[in-house]
């Protein structure tokens, strides 16, 4: 780089020209990455959407190891290429996505969306290339031992919290899609087959037949009349 | 490597996750665009821990980068299973069909 003693005002200028091999590997990886992106937007297919969005998040997690991080790199490719795209082809799957092309999508067009990304993404570059220009960044790996000296000792409490958070989350996913009784395309005929009916004679405690003068619920207020008979449990 | 280099990757797949977000009517489609978003904000994290290191809190950005990659899981996982129950409902994940609370 800058001999010792020499006045340069850009120290890096001698090899602005010549691209290193993290350079050129740099590159390579984002125009994989970018291409892959594009397909999975431009994508007609959805489930091919999805297996382009593994190799746009591959792509990313190479990024990484460029940058010297080795452990999210690795985070990177277990988390999402191995979950979240697994879970998105399961939500395919389960919410049956066409098969094949789709129609032309929404209305405003395919080409009307291009105003706001295509603005944002020149004054985003303009931006990068008049500030970043200029800087280089030397490889050096970030052991994942020191990651974890750091993560479990200065960052400890919020690595709590973010279990903490990621347990909340998984438990209000499940809630959130369970299927309740009375709702979605199942047809009347199959509810009453899943569960018996209170018109059952078999006397059981507590339970009151229907007509009866509906259910006698603990009721704070007490000034309410009978339950109807549509109101279920 | 030059600096610019992982922020322009950056900046192209934030660019074509905004442009998918507005453009597909697939809501899973929106939820994968919103993936290269947040994978585009991790690649930033990273990059800018790389460029200027601050030498009292170590490796500070990527593990900025390693809460907003959990979050982000955490976030697919909850929007997938809001785009199941609108599916289970309507028999549709098409998101200009969903605006009963339009005016």
């Amino acid at each position: 780089m800058a001999r010792p003693g020499a006045a340069r005002q850009r120290p890096a200028s001698e090899d602005t020209q010549v691209l290193s091999i993290q350079d050129v590997a740099m590159l390579g990886v984002a125009v994989i990455g970018g291409g892959a992106a594009l397909l999975v937007v431009m994508s007609r297919n959805v489930v091919h959407s999805a297996l382009y969005l593994v190799i746009a998040l591959l792509s990313v997690a190479g990024t990484f190891l460029l940058l010297g991080a080795e452990f999210l790199a690795w985070a990177q490719v277990l988390v999402y290429v191995g979950a979240v795209v697994v879970l998105i082809l399961f939500g395919l799957m389960l919410t049956r996505a066409p098969i094949g092309p789709m129609p032309q999508e929404s209305d405003v067009g395919p080409w009307f969306p291009l105003v706001p990304a295509g603005g944002l993404f020149a004054v985003l570059t303009y931006l990068t290339f008049t500030q970043f220009g200029d800087e280089r960044i030397d490889l050096t790996v970030v052991r994942t031992s020191a990651l974890g000296q750091e993560i479990y000792v200065t960052w400890a409490f919020p690595f709590m919290v973010l279990g903490f958070f990621l347990t909340v989350a998984l438990i209000g996913a499940v809630v959130i899609a369970r299927r309740e009784e009375g709702e979605g395309p199942i047809p009347a005929e199959e509810h009453e087959a899943l569960e018996p009916t209170y018109t059952d004679s078999t006397p059981s405690p507590g339970r009151v037949a229907p007509g009866a003068g509906g259910r006698r619920a603990v009721d704070a207020s007490g000034a309410e009349g009978p339950v109807p008979d549509e109101v279920r449990s | 490597m030059n600096a610019s280099f992982p922020l322009l990757f950056a900046v192209v797949l934030f660019c074509v996750g905004v442009y998918g977000v507005l453009s597909r009517r697939n809501a899973i489609m929106v939820l994968m665009s919103v993936e290269l978003m947040l994978a585009a904000v991790i690649i930033n994290l990273v990059a800018f821990g790389a460029i200027a290191p601050v030498v009292e809190r170590e490796h500070v950005g990527q593990i900025f980068a390693l809460f907003v990659l959990a979050i982000g899981a955490a976030e697919v996982g909850i929007g997938l299973a809001i785009v199941l129950l609108l599916y289970r409902n309507r028999a549709s994940v098409n998101i200009d069909e969903a605006d009963l609370m339009k005016y």
